[in-house]
């Protein structure tokens, strides 16, 4: 049985791709190789894969308060490796704050 | 020279971001054995090959990284001299009184300049579970998961790594073994720190935030071993960055990998045997592939930037 997809694209890109729901966004990206959302630890830890969520439905694994602190989280910054897809989405990587990955 | 003064890496607390995931993890998949949790929810471990009581302890917290890196040291005389010495040279240091940690003797600890705290101790119980002493067999325990041996050491990144080598150097009695430096400046970049015969008993390299923990490290018997914690780490799915590869730097054969909160640890293998008249090995940084991943001869994107 194959488990539901969803629709995600970044901000800025017409590439569409599919995350499923049992999967992290960061795990889903990776499929398509894309670079713009960095792969560091995949553990919520590091805070290298950054995103803000524009559109769409989500929900989160334990993410480190050090790179989303509890109002960031209220205004839908997340760790890709620790989101998980509940309807398509919309995100954007160009986030102000602590993002090293360069 | 015999070892005395600072013997090794004694024990590393961790914070975890989810405590049955990290047991888990540490327990079952890297093979410690679980000593104890106290009513302060820290959990104690310790790998199957070391005699004292634990080497691993495990903080619940929201923030990943690394609380503390202790080292052991042979006597109170030693103890009280780096106490003195530190205090002479103006860091502020912390009395902890036994029994803070189950079956640790009073601790000593300071901050360094690259914003890691460091406690120091002479004593702590022995475990029950030791290595044996009598006839010995090779295990008391049957080795599980990743068969790891020991703690080893921890590659930790901070901005003063010249500040924090000179307290290891100078107080501490530490040698430099390695050294990566800028080409052109000559700027020390990543250094690697001794206080025995082993490569590196603690590694430092340049950031541009303080007190961040790149890994923790566990040494497992030999290159097969690797083998066999990299089909464990594929078959429970776990976050791997590199390896089985080499280091230049040590010649440590290694595979880097992240625990459940985002902790990087590596299980490590080999490595020369260091001693204090060996002349100081340096690496260019145009060389530092070849530096830290033998084989590859070019970094990972994740080696300087993902730490936590
Ligand atoms: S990759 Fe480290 S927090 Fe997502
Ligand atoms: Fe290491």
């Amino acid at each position: 049985m194959t488990k539901k997809g969803f629709q995600i694209s970044i901000q800025g890109s017409d590439k569409i791709m599919t995350c499923r729901e049992d999967e992290s966004l960061l795990s889903g990206l990776a499929r398509y190789g894309q670079k713009e959302v960095p792969a560091g630890c995949r553990q919520g830890g590091c805070g290298v894969c950054k995103i803000r969520v524009l559109k769409g439905k989500f929900e989160t694994g334990k993410m480190s308060i050090k790179h989303v602190s509890a109002m960031e989280k209220d205004m839908n910054f997340t760790l890709a490796c620790k989101t998980f897809p509940k309807s398509d989405m919309v995100i954007t990587v160009n986030i102000k704050g602590d993002r090293k990955w360069q | 020279m015999a070892i005395s003064g600072v013997l090794r890496p004694g024990f590393v607390q961790i914070r975890v971001l989810d405590m049955a995931e990290a047991i888990i993890h540490y327990r079952d998949r890297i093979g410690l054995e679980m000593v104890g949790t106290e009513a302060d929810g820290r959990v104690y471990l310790k790998a199957y090959d070391e005699f004292d009581r634990h080497s691993i302890i495990l903080r619940e917290c929201e923030e990943a990284g690394l609380d503390m890196m202790a080292f052991k040291v042979s006597s109170e005389a030693c103890l009280d001299e780096y106490e003195e010495k530190l205090r002479g040279q103006g860091f502020e240091v912390t009395a902890i009184a036994a029994g803070e940690q189950p079956g640790v003797g009073r601790r000593i600890s300071f901050m360094a300049p690259t914003g890691h705290r460091f406690d120091l101790y002479v004593d702590m119980e022995l475990s029950d579970n030791g290595p044996m002493t009598n006839n010995p067999d090779v295990s008391q325990l049957d080795p599980r998961g990743m068969k790891a041996l020991r703690f080893d050491h921890c590659l930790l990144y901070g901005g003063d790594i010249d500040g924090t080598k000179k307290v290891f150097e100078d107080i501490l009695g530490f040698s430099t073994s390695e050294v990566v430096v800028d080409d052109d400046t000559g700027m020390i970049i990543a250094l690697f720190l001794t206080s025995s015969n082993k490569a590196h008993d603690l590694a430092l390299v340049r950031h541009e935030e303080d007190g961040k923990l790149h890994h923790v490290s566990f040494l497992v018997e030999d290159w097969t071993s690797l083998r066999d914690a990299a089909d464990i780490m594929t078959r429970y799915d776990i976050s791997r960055d590199i390896g089985p590869t080499r280091h230049g730097i040590t010649r440590g054969q290694t595979i880097y990998f992240f625990d459940p909160s985002g902790n990087r640890n590596e299980v490590f293998s080999g490595g020369y045997a260091y001693y204090p008249d060996n002349p100081l090995r340096v690496w260019q940084a145009s060389s530092v592939g070849k530096a830290i991943f033998y084989y590859e001869r070019e970094l990972n994107d994740r080696f300087m930037t993902v730490v936590t």
